[in-house]
């Protein structure tokens, strides 16, 4: 287990990782990084303490400042930063010559049988430059984990992870989860990735930690609007409650200028201002046929229509984003489809609107 | 008119120790102002870039006129220090560029993995900014091997047979124009 509370330029954040993959989740320049480099020790934190099993990696109260090599944290740098003038065998022997007592013999063992494991045995003698993507990602992870660290910190590639990639690196550190028992901190833009691999995950912004805990529950339930706003979460709306009625278990709730009937909001009194959410697609959108809106449904004007892999996402006025399937978007008639700026009616179900940091 | 290649053999001698000594002290510091830039470390590089402003001359009246305390006396030695700190800022220059072109990452990852400072730099700093580094001394030698004025006025004072080739070919081709003017001839 690894504990960690660390200032440094531009992060403050206080938080423990157990065995399992913990990530760090925020967009650029929110600090997953930074984080990750104080604790591989690359970069001094102006204060803080962090400690890995029983061993004290930093603490500037008592100025224990351990150098990266005695920390024993594998890295997994962005770039994957394979030694480009080394062949990846050489690449993973590279830590096990800093090892002593270990034998030549026995580092040439370790490095054959992690490259078996990591399916590397043909390009092994190889140069990074002269593998394919995956070899190399592979080759990574398996430099990282063969001098036995007490940790992995990962830092995800941003950018040039391609569809097939992204599914090999998911394998590969699915293995790492389930072969090792070692914290893994993985920092991560990518939501899927959390929910595919990590069992808690820290929603970072501008350095520090908005909210902590299962990704499903952090995604259900965020804490505040900022946090909302990060993972991405369309359709937030401020609203006012108006009415509270727990003997029906519902609510009424003023939004900009229309009310919903919402679900019974426990903890809340009347005229409490909260923010109110809902998944696009859960969202039931159809045009104006003349009808009058009836409950919890909403005249819109369609602004914006575009399509996506298995859906077709409806912009309209005033914010209301929704999505449904292609397969009924194609029903619509022509002229329904074609023009924007036209009328439609859109019903926000009770039991789907979620109100943020409400149970 | 028989061939003297004293003057030839001397000036790579010159320019070879030169080149060396001026390797031993940019090295480390391009390694400190790369690596670990410390309070006053551009003072330092300001003054180590001092000689590429001042002409040679001025360079080697200043250390001259030092020489009371200075060991620094009209001889062989002496122009190879005066070489020396010739030659410093360019390969400092050079060799800076050189390792930061080094992607930190890379020495991070080798950190990460067990090594300390020297076998970091030993076998992944070194290997990967070897060209540079390359480029940098030959480029030094090259100034090194070239340098008329400071070498010329310290050498010379040396003594006989301390005439190195810049100044040697400097003698020749004042001769050769000397003739070629008194002849009532164009210079050239």
């Amino acid at each position: 287990m690894i504990q960690v509370r660390v200032a440094a330029q531009g992060v403050d954040v206080e938080f423990h990782a157990d065995p399992g993959i913990t990530a760090l989740f925020g967009g650029a320049g929110a600090g997953k990084t930074a984080i990750l480099d104080a604790i591989a020790g690359f970069a001094t934190p102006t204060s803080g303490r962090i400690i890995l099993d029983d061993r004290i990696l930093f603490d500037a109260a008592s100025q224990v400042n351990l150098p990266p090599r005695r920390r024993h944290c594998g890295y997994v740098a962005r770039h994957w930063a394979l030694f480009p003038h080394m062949s990846l065998q050489d690449n993973l022997l590279f830590p096990l010559a800093g090892l002593a007592g270990v034998a030549r013999r026995e580092r040439h063992r370790r490095v054959r049988e992690t490259l078996n494991r990591f399916e590397l045995q043909e390009a092994g003698p190889r140069h990074p430059h002269e593998v394919s993507p995956a070899e190399r990602l592979r080759a990574t992870v398996a430099r990282a984990l063969i001098g036995d660290p007490k940790m992995l910190l990962v830092d995800e590639p941003a950018a040039g992870l391609d569809m097939a990639l992204r599914a090999e690196w998911h394998k590969v550190l699915r293995m790492v989860r389930d072969d090792t028992n070692l914290p893994v901190l993985l920092a991560t833009r990518d939501l899927d990735t959390c929910f595919e691999l990590a069992a808690s995950m820290l929603l970072l912004d501008a350095g520090r930690i908005l909210q902590s805990g299962r990704p499903r529950n952090v995604v259900d339930q965020p804490v505040s609007v900022e946090a909302a706003r990060l993972l991405g979460i369309r359709n937030l709306f401020s609203a006012e409650i108006v009415a509270l009625d727990p003997g029906r278990n519902t609510s009424r709730l003023r939004l900009e200028n229309f009310e919903l009937n919402g679900p019974y909001l426990p903890g809340r009194l009347r005229g409490d201002r909260v923010w109110l959410c809902i998944e696009p697609g859960q969202l039931h959108a159809a045009p104006q046929d003349g009808s009058k809106p009836s409950a919890n449904q909403v005249a819109a004007r369609l602004e914006r229509t575009s399509e996506m892999a298995l859906a077709v996402r409806l912009e309209f006025a005033g914010g209301i984003v929704a999505e449904i399937a292609r397969h009924d978007f194609e029903q619509l008639p022509k002229d329904q489809k074609d023009n924007d700026n036209k009328e439609w009616l859109v019903e926000f179900p009770p039991q789907a609107l979620r109100v943020l940091g409400c149970p | 008119m028989p061939l003297d290649w004293s003057a030839l053999g001397l000036g790579l001698r010159y320019a070879g120790w030169a080149t060396l000594l001026a390797l031993l002290a940019a090295l480390p510091l391009a390694w400190l102002l790369t690596h670990r830039p410390f309070r006053g470390c551009e003072l330092l590089d300001a003054t180590a870039n001092l000689p590429l402003v001042l002409p040679p001359a001025v360079l080697v009246y200043y250390l001259l006129a030092e020489s009371g305390r200075w060991p620094l006396h009209f001889s062989w030695h002496a122009a190879v220090a005066v070489g020396a700190i010739y030659t410093l800022p360019l390969l400092l220059r050079m060799m800076r560029a050189g390792l930061a072109a080094v992607d930190h990452s890379f020495e991070n990852a080798a950190r990460g993995l067990g090594a300390g400072e020297w076998r970091t730099f030993g076998r992944i700093t070194l290997p990967l900014a070897w060209r540079g580094l390359l480029a940098a001394v030959l480029a030094g030698f090259a100034r090194a091997f070239a340098d008329f004025g400071a070498t010329a006025i310290v050498a010379s004072g040396a003594g006989n047979g301390w005439l190195l080739l810049p100044a040697a070919m400097a003698a020749l081709a004042a001769l050769y124009l000397g003739n070629r003017l008194r002849r009532g001839l164009s210079p050239a």
